[in-house]
C-alpha cells in the first residue's frame, strides 16, 4: 500500500481546507460546485499525466477526447427517437455498410496489387467513386433525419440507458479515437505530435459541431437525465424533510411561532436540496477519482510502470533491451485518452447538457496542461493537486481581481474611466494568472509542486 | 468562348484572389514560426497572440490618427500606424525573450519545455490583449474599400460574371511580396543573415567561428516581430480584427510551416499558399463554374462541393496529417534557413 510523505499530507490538507474556507465565506453551494469541477479536472489531469508523466508521450488532444466522452453521455442516456430512425436509419446503415466494403476493398488492393503505380491509381479511383456513391446515400439520410422535428429533435437520439453507463462508454469512445490517432501520429517528434494531436482534436470537435444527425451539433442537447435525485423530488420527499428537521432541530426549536418555524424550515429544505444534489455528485465523482487514482498508482509501481519510465528516460536503451517502444507508446496514449474520455462524460453528466461549440482549446487543452505541469508530472497525487489548485484559482481569480483592483484604485472616483475599464475586464485577468503561474512554476520548480518520487530498488 | 471566360472569372473571383491573399497572410505567419523554430529550436505556440498584439497596437494608433484627422486618403490609415505596431511588437518579443525564453536557452532545455513556456507566454499576451481591447470584433479598415467593384468589371468587359478586387487584398499581396523579397535578400546577402543561416545549420560550428548567439537571437526576434505584426494586421484588415481568431489561426500557420518543411523559409511560404488554396478549393461550391463550362444537358444539379464550409479548418489539419505520413520532413526538406 502506498504511503504519503509529510509534504503530501500538507498538500491534501491545503486542498480540503480551501473548500472549507470557501464554504464559510461564499457558502457551501459555491464550494461544492467548485469541488465537483475540481474532481473532474483532477481526473482529466490524471489522464494526461499517465501518458506524459509515465511515458513522455505528449497529448494535446484533450479537448477532442473530452468531446468524445460528452458524445457518449448523449448517445447512452438520451431516449431514442423512433421517427428519426425511420426517416434515415436505413440510409445511414447502407452508407456505413458501403464504407466498410470500401475499406475492405482498399485493404484487398493493397495486399494483392504489387506494382506501386497501379496500386495508387486503383486505390484513388476506387476511393473517389466509392465516396461519391456513399455521399449520395449519406446526405439523403442525414437530411431526412435533420428534418424530423428540428426544433426539439433532428437527430438520432441515444439508447435511453442510465447516464452513469456513459462514463465507461465515454472512455471506450475516447480510446477508440486515440487508437486511430496513435496509429497515425505516434512516432513523430514530440513537438510535431503536440501540433498534430491539437489539430486532430479540432477535427473531432468540428465533426461533432456539424454532424447534426449524430450530436445535434450547435443546436446542443439539453435535459440529459441525472444519476442523482432532482431538487424538486427531494423537497417533496418525507425522509428528506425529516432529515433536514432532525439536522437543524436545535435551531428550529428556538423559534416559537409555528408559521415562522415552517417558513424557516421551507427555506432550509430548498437550500439543503441543492446542497444534497451537489454532494451526491461529489461523492460519485470522488469514488471514480479514487478508483482511477488507486489503479494509476498500482500501475506506476508495477513492472509495467517501471518499463514505461525506462522508455521515457531512454528510448534507445529500452528498445535495445527488447521493449516494443511503439506498441507501449500506443498503449499508454490510449489509456490516458480513455481516462480523459471518462472525465468528459462526467462533465456532461454534471452539466446535464452537451454543447459542442463550448469545446475550446484554451479552456479544455491548455488549462489541463497547466494543471499537469503545476501539479507535478509523473506523480498522481501531484496531478490531482494540480487539478484542484488550478481550477480553484481559475474560479476564484475573478473575485480576487475585483478585490485587488478596488484596493489599487481606491483613490480614484467610482466613475473614473480607467477604473471602470479595469473592472469590466476582470474576467480576463484569470488568463494572466494562469500564464504567470505556469511561467513561474516552469522557472522555479520545473518538476511541479509535488514532484515525481525517484525510486531506487 | 464567352462561357469559358466567365468560368475563368468565377475561379479568379472566388478562389484565386482570396486564396492568394489568405495564403500571403498564412505565409507571413508561417515564416515567423519557422524563424523561431530554426534559430531558437522550439514550436512557438504564442505566435498567434504576438500577431494579435501587433494588430491591436496598430488599431489603437489607427484610432488615434483617425481622431486627429490624419489619414492616407484612399489608403487605409492602418498603414500609417503599422510601423508603430511593428516597433511595439518587436519590443514585446524582446522583453519576453529577455525575461522568459533566455533562461531556458542558457539551460539548454529540451524543445518540449520551451513549447510549454511559449504556452505560458501565450496566456499572458492573450490576457494583456483582452484587458486592453476586450473581445469585440473590430473593423478598422478605412479609405477606399474596392479597387474594382464587380459591377464596374461587368460594364467594362461585358461579361456576365463580375470580378471584385478589394484594396485590402491588393495591399496584402504587395506588402507580402516586398517583405518576402526583403527577408530572402537579408538571409542570402547580408552578413547577419548569413550568420543566422550558419547558426540554424549547426549551432556549435557557428559558435566556434565567432558568431555571437545573442546577436543572432536578437535579430531573429526583430524579424519575427516584423513578420508577426504585419501578418496580424493584414489579416485583421482583410477579415476584421477579433482577438479570439488568432488562437485558431495558430493551427493553420503551424500546418503551413510543417507542410512546407519546418525550418525552411521558402517551404513556409509555399506551405502557406498550399494550405490556403486547399482550404478554399475543397470547400468551394463549383456549381457556377461547371454551369458555364459544360453543355446544359449534363449540368450538375447539386452544389458540386467536396466538403461543406464548416470543415474549413479541418482541411488544413488533414493535409498536415497526410504530409506528415507520406513525407515527414515536409515538401522542402527543412531544418536549415
Amino acid at each position: 500500500m502506498m504511503k504519503f510523505e509529510r509534504y503530501e499530507w500538507v498538500a491534501i490538507t491545503i486542498m480540503i481546507s480551501l473548500f472549507i474556507f470557501v464554504g464559510f465565506i461564499q457558502g457551501w453551494s459555491v464550494s461544492l460546485v467548485i469541488l465537483n469541477m475540481c474532481i473532474i479536472s483532477a481526473i482529466m489531469t490524471m489522464g494526461v499525466n499517465i501518458s506524459w508523466g509515465y511515458a513522455g508521450v505528449i497529448n494535446f488532444g484533450v479537448m477532442g477526447f473530452l468531446a468524445m466522452g460528452g458524445l457518449a453521455a448523449v448517445l447512452v442516456s438520451y431516449p431514442p427517437i423512433a421517427e428519426s430512425w425511420q426517416a434515415g436509419g436505413r440510409g445511414l446503415g447502407i452508407s456505413f455498410a458501403l464504407l466498410f466494403v470500401l475499406v475492405i476493398a482498399v485493404m484487398y488492393i493493397n495486399k494483392t496489387v504489387i506494382q506501386k503505380r497501379n496500386r495508387y491509381i486503383l486505390n484513388s479511383l476506387i476511393i473517389f467513386f466509392g465516396i461519391l456513391i456513399i455521399r449520395h446515400f449519406y446526405l439523403n439520410a442525414t437530411h431526412n433525419i435533420e428534418d424530423v422535428n428540428p426544433a426539439i429533435a433532428g437527430f438520432l437520439g441515444g439508447l435511453g440507458l442510465p447516464i452513469i453507463f456513459s462514463w465507461i462508454v465515454g472512455g471506450l469512445f475516447a480510446a477508440g479515437v486515440a487508437f486511430v490517432i496513435g496509429k497515425v501520429a505516434l512516432g513523430l517528434r514530440s513537438d510535431y505530435l503536440a501540433i498534430v494531436t491539437l489539430g486532430i482534436s479540432e477535427i473531432v470537435v468540428s465533426v461533432l459541431k456539424h454532424e447534426e444527425w449524430l450530436s445535434r451539433g450547435v443546436k446542443n442537447v439539453i435535459g440529459l437525465k441525472r444519476p442523482v435525485p432532482y431538487e424538486i423530488d427531494l423537497q417533496n420527499a418525507d425522509w428528506f424533510i425529516n432529515l433536514v428537521t432532525y439536522l437543524n432541530s436545535s435551531k428550529l426549536n428556538n423559534i416559537i411561532d409555528v408559521s415562522d418555524r415552517q417558513q424557516v424550515l421551507n427555506n432550509l429544505i430548498i437550500d439543503s436540496s441543492g446542497i444534497f444534489v451537489k454532494l451526491s455528485y461529489a461523492i460519485l465523482f470522488l469514488i471514480v477519482m479514487l478508483i482511477i487514482f488507486y489503479f494509476a498508482n498500482k500501475a506506476q509501481l508495477s513492472p509495467w510502470g517501471r518499463m514505461m519510465r525506462a522508455i521515457r528516460d531512454n528510448e534507445t536503451a529500452a528498445n535495445a533491451m527488447g521493449k516494443d517502444v511503439v506498441k507501449q507508446h500506443l498503449i499508454i496514449f490510449v489509456i490516458g485518452a480513455a481516462i480523459v474520455g471518462v472525465a468528459g462524460a462526467m462533465l456532461v453528466t454534471l452539466d446535464g447538457l452537451f454543447t459542442p461549440s463550448g469545446y475550446r482549446p484554451l479552456r479544455f487543452t491548455f488549462i489541463i496542461w497547466i494543471m499537469v505541469i503545476v501539479g507535478g508530472s509523473g506523480n498522481n497525487l501531484g496531478a490531482i493537486f494540480g487539478g484542484f489548485v488550478i481550477w480553484f484559482s481559475w474560479i476564484e481569480a475573478a473575485p480576487l481581481t475585483t478585490f485587488i483592483i478596488n484596493q489599487l484604485t481606491i483613490g480614484l472616483e467610482p466613475t473614473n474611466a480607467l477604473k471602470l475599464h479595469l473592472l469590466d475586464s476582470v474576467p480576463y485577468f484569470r488568463y494572466l494568472f494562469m500564464g504567470l503561474i505556469l511561467l513561474l512554476i516552469l522557472r522555479y520548480r520545473p518538476k511541479g509542486i509535488i514532484p515525481e518520487k525517484v525510486r531506487h530498488s | 468562348m464567352i462561357d469559358f471566360l466567365n468560368s475563368i472569372i468565377v475561379l479568379l473571383n472566388f478562389i484565386i484572389i482570396p486564396g492568394i491573399s489568405y495564403g500571403s497572410q498564412l505565409a507571413l505567419g508561417a515564416l515567423g514560426v519557422t524563424f523561431v523554430y530554426a534559430i531558437l529550436r522550439f514550436a512557438n505556440f504564442a505566435h498567434g497572440e504576438i500577431m494579435s498584439f501587433g494588430a491591436m497596437i496598430t488599431i489603437l494608433f489607427t484610432w488615434f490618427f483617425q481622431s486627429q484627422n490624419i489619414g492616407l486618403g484612399i489608403l487605409p490609415t492602418a498603414l500609417l500606424a503599422l510601423p508603430i505596431g511593428i516597433i511595439a511588437t518587436i519590443i514585446l518579443c524582446i522583453i519576453f525573450d529577455k525575461f522568459v525564453f533566455q533562461y531556458y536557452r542558457y539551460q539548454k532545455s529540451v524543445p518540449v519545455v520551451l513549447a510549454m513556456v511559449s504556452i505560458g507566454v501565450m496566456f499572458v499576451i492573450n490576457a494583456i490583449i483582452r484587458i486592453i481591447i476586450g473581445t469585440e470584433t473590430i473593423k478598422f479598415s478605412d479609405g477606399q474599400k474596392f479597387i474594382m467593384k464587380a459591377k464596374q468589371f461587368k460594364v467594362m468587359t461585358g461579361l456576365n460574371e463580375g470580378l471584385a478586387l478589394k484594396s485590402s487584398q491588393v495591399i496584402t499581396i504587395l506588402i507580402t511580396i516586398l517583405l518576402l523579397a526583403f527577408t530572402f535578400w537579408f538571409l542570402q546577402k547580408t552578413k547577419t543573415g548569413k550568420s543566422m543561416r550558419a547558426f540554424s545549420d549547426n549551432e556549435d560550428l557557428a559558435l566556434l567561428s565567432g558568431i555571437n548567439p545573442d546577436r543572432v537571437v536578437f535579430t531573429t526576434w526583430i524579424i519575427v516581430g516584423v513578420l508577426a505584426c504585419v501578418a496580424g494586421t493584414l489579416y485583421g484588415l482583410d477579415k476584421s480584427y477579433k482577438p479570439i481568431i488568432y488562437l485558431n489561426l495558430v493551427l493553420p500557420i503551424f500546418a503551413s510551416a510543417i507542410v512546407g518543411g519546418i525550418g525552411s523559409p521558402f517551404g513556409a511560404v509555399v506551405g502557406g499558399y498550399v494550405i490556403a488554396f486547399s482550404e478554399i478549393m475543397v470547400t468551394y461550391a463549383y456549381k457556377k463554374f461547371f454551369v458555364y463550362l459544360l453543355p446544359s444537358s449534363i449540368e450538375p444539379t447539386g452544389l458540386v462541393q467536396l466538403l461543406s464550409t464548416d470543415y474549413k479548418f479541418a482541411v488544413s489539419f488533414s493535409i498536415l496529417v497526410i504530409v506528415l505520413l507520406i513525407r515527414p520532413s515536409g515538401i522542402f526538406k527543412g531544418r536549415v534557413l
